[in-house]
């Protein structure tokens, strides 16, 4: 993985000591709330319901062990014991204090991390696919490119104060793990048929109120041009993107007013201009953050996947953990182990201390010290060697990380909701908790099979729900909390935006739904047929009558 | 309200001066946009320094023409939050060669000071809450820079390929 020189080390030490100051203007009352709150906002700390709340950057959703256990100090000293992992591969502390922070971006960055941008109207902490460099799929690493950007995006004086903030996610897979297609720029690695390697450029996907699948704007982007062509989308963006509504300031609505190909059209003339200045990388910059991500060295382990047969054969629990979340790996003899943080009834993506130490200390012996943080919620190993499995499962099973859930119903994403979040309209986490515990027999999840379910609050949809296989947003209903349904949402490579079924239901009838649902698509499923799939051969008629009775 | 420029508090010695309102006839004078073009002829026959406020939502490329005539350009910030300005003031110096000065009005605070340095401007209205002595160790808070913008800091890819060269000095030039 990528680790710091002097140079980077410089910038975040030099940015604790730059906050510092800010929180002692502020407590010194030279700053007031107003006026501190972008400078807060640049380094990832919210105002929340309770207290105040910081978003660490986990780039890429990569994490070293060394990384993974100073964050689990962190939540031991400066919050309650445990940390949320976010849709953005960030990590939330819900309880840390003022005066406090600034010791703690300091403790981060003894560790090569920083809370930079993963709030406020800038360019956000990028994301990519967390199987990264281990996907037999791939044609390239895409951190090599997300580092990139990391790096240019970080305090871009250009692009710090946008109409709204600003997602860039990167794929170098044909899975798309990484949602691009709802990112305000989605990034799709490929090769031309000389070779040549280059991105699929996305613009204008997103979430939130006005869901949108980004439409491509460009086919082929050569590789060496990638910064000069971010800057100039986000260039045309940060003149004309819309100011005086907040809620039109996306860039998903600037491409849509304007039409996606006269969008295209300035960001290319802008382009035009850019293309071969000194924004663009020199190529020995490229080069050296690529050899970062060089593959670690593997063993020969020859023997591991006949050992892995027999163990499998030995214990059905591990073999169910082993169908569920283990992935093919690209290297012969590994594999990559999931690890689910959506335990039967648990707080999707919460991690207590205890347990991201376990894993840190997994990482050391079986994952070359690395661990992933998915967009879905999840942690994983990248490189376990296949006869490895079983230990690494056995130590899982006592921190409660085992769930062998991956994909299946009970592996929601859903956002803080009211328990945190001060814009909520419903709770999201109870219920969350309340589907889980309905669906808790696994046999009957691996029955149902992939079912993609995603929780928001309210229509902000930090939980995803417009490209859940079953999506359910919180709305209020003169001060009562409902619960929208909408089915055939998917945030992958077969992106699209779920249709509302009906009428809301109150918070005590949701769970009945959902199995209605579910029950509803057992029984008109053909063979392997996902609930997407089902859904879309069918659409919403058999799950409309289910619901609510014949018209 | 005090002035920096070039990192220093200095004097003012420009005015601006609302539509409507006689020109001084000697002192740097600052005018709207369309005052500019309806006088341009008697405004750059004043023999003293003449510049204009360019709105955020007016497009750089309008000044092209005026360009050489102009000795400062000033971009208003109505919030600090609207960083239009911000490109308005790469496009003026990089892509139109202005040279004159570029002065930062309005809503300036303290911590846009480095971003707005780095974009071009030399000058800065600056009304931000902290005393404006104090406000000039903004300019130096982080020395790294990741991007080559107006200013043309070195950097860190261009540092990391040089290795000769200090890694960065911290100033604009
Ligand atoms: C608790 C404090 C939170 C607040 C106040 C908050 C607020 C918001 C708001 C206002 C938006 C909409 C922005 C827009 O459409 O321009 C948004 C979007 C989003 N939030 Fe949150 N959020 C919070 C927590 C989270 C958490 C914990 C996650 C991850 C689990 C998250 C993930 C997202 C994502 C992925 C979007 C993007 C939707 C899009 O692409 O438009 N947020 N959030
Ligand atoms: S979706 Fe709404 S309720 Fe949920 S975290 Fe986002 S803003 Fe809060």
């Amino acid at each position: 993985m990528y680790i710091y020189d002097e140079i980077d080390q410089t910038m975040v030490d030099q940015r604790v000591n730059q906050f510092r100051d800010q929180v002692r203007r502020r407590i010194a009352g030279e700053l007031s709330e107003d006026e501190f709150k972008p400078l807060r906002l640049m380094n990832g700390v919210y105002l929340q319901l309770h207290a105040y709340m910081l978003r660490v950057a986990i780039p890429y959703g990569t994490l070293s062990a060394e990384q993974l256990r100073k964050l689990a100090w962190i939540a031991r000293k400066y919050d309650r014991g445990y940390g949320h992992f976010t849709t953005r591969q960030n990590l939330q502390y819900n309880w840390p204090k003022l005066e406090e922070l600034p010791d703690l971006l300091a403790e981060l960055a003894s560790v090569q991390m920083h809370a930079l941008q993963t709030s406020g109207n800038c360019i956000r902490n990028v994301t990519a696919d967390q199987f990264a460099g281990v996907a037999a799929d791939e044609v390239i690493d895409p951190r090599i490119h997300a580092e990139i950007i990391r790096q240019w995006s970080t305090l871009h004086p250009e692009f710090t104060f946008l109409p709204r903030k600003f997602k860039i996610a990167v794929t170098g897979a044909e899975t798309d793990r990484a949602a691009v297609k709802v990112h305000d720029i989605g990034l799709i690695a490929k090769r031309d048929v000389a070779g040549e390697l280059g991105f699929e450029v996305i613009v204008g996907g997103g979430l939130g109120r006005t869901p949108m699948v980004g439409p491509t704007i460009r086919d082929f982007l050569p590789e060496r041009h990638l910064l000069s062509y971010l800057e100039a989308v986000l260039r045309v963006y940060n003149q004309l993107g819309r100011r005086d509504n907040m809620y039109k300031a996306r860039v998903k609505i600037l491409v849509h007013e304007t039409g996606a190909e006269k969008f295209t059209e300035m960001v290319e003339r802008e382009w035009e201009q850019i293309r071969d200045t000194a924004v663009d990388l020199p190529a020995g910059e490229r080069e050296r953050i690529a050899a970062f991500f060089n593959p670690p060295l593997y063993d020969k382990a020859e023997d591991a996947a006949e050992t892995l047969t027999r163990q499998v054969a030995g214990d059905a629990d591990f073999a169910h953990w082993v169908e569920t979340n283990v992935a093919p790996h690209k290297a012969d003899g590994y594999a990559i182990a999931n690890i689910s943080l959506k335990p039967i009834g648990g707080v999707p993506g919460d991690a207590s201390a205890e347990q991201m130490d376990a894993v840190a200390a997994l990482a050391e012996r079986f994952s070359f010290s690395e661990i992933r943080v998915t967009h879905e919620q999840n942690l994983v190993l990248p490189h376990v060697r296949q006869d490895e499995l079983y230990a690494v499962w056995q130590t899982l099973k006592s921190y409660d990380l085992h769930t062998p859930n991956l994909g299946l119903v009970s592996d929601m994403i859903a956002c803080p909701g009211m328990d945190y979040c001060a814009l909520a309209n419903a709770r999201s986490i109870p219920l969350a908790q309340e589907i889980s515990e309905r669906f808790a027999d696994l046999d009957r999840q691996y029955d149902i099979g992939e079912l993609k379910l995603k929780i928001s609050g309210c229509i902000n949809a930090c939980g995803h729900h417009h490209v859940g296989h079953i999506g359910i947003l919180g709305v209020d209903r003169k001060g009562e909390e409902y619960y929208q349904i909408t089915l055939g949402g998917s945030g992958a490579e077969d992106a699209s935006l779920g249709d509302i079924v009906g009428p809301a239901f109150p918070y005590d009838k949701v769970v009945n739904a959902i199995e209605t649902l579910v029950d509803a698509y057992l029984g008109v499923r053909a063979d392997n047929e996902r609930f997407l799939d089902t859904y879309r051969r069918l659409g919403a008629d058999p799950f409309k009558e289910a619901l609510y009775g014949v018209n | 309200m005090a002035l920096i420029k070039d990192r220093e508090l200095s004097e003012d010695s420009w005015v601006h001066i609302e539509d409507g309102v006689p020109v001084p006839s000697d002192g740097g004078a600052i005018v709207s946009l369309e005052r500019w073009q309806a006088e341009r002829d008697a405004l750059s026959g004043r023999n003293a320094p003449i510049g204009i406020r360019l709105d955020s939502d007016t497009p750089a490329e309008n000044l092209v023409a005026d360009i050489d005539r102009l000795d400062l350009i000033a971009v208003p910030f109505s919030q600090f939050k609207d960083g239009r300005g911000y490109s308005t003031a790469r496009l003026l110096r990089e892509r139109y060669g202005f040279t004159g000065e570029l002065r930062a009005v309005g809503n300036i605070l303290r911590d846009q000071l480095a971003f707005l340095e780095r974009c071009g401007f030399d000058s800065f209205e600056y009304a931000g809450g902290t005393d404006a002595t104090e406000a000039l160790r903004a300019f130096d808070e982080i020395e790294v820079v990741y991007q080559t913008a107006t200013d043309r800091r070195q950097s860190a890819a261009a540092t990391r390929n040089h290795p000769s060269r200090a890694f960065s000095n911290g100033t604009s030039g």
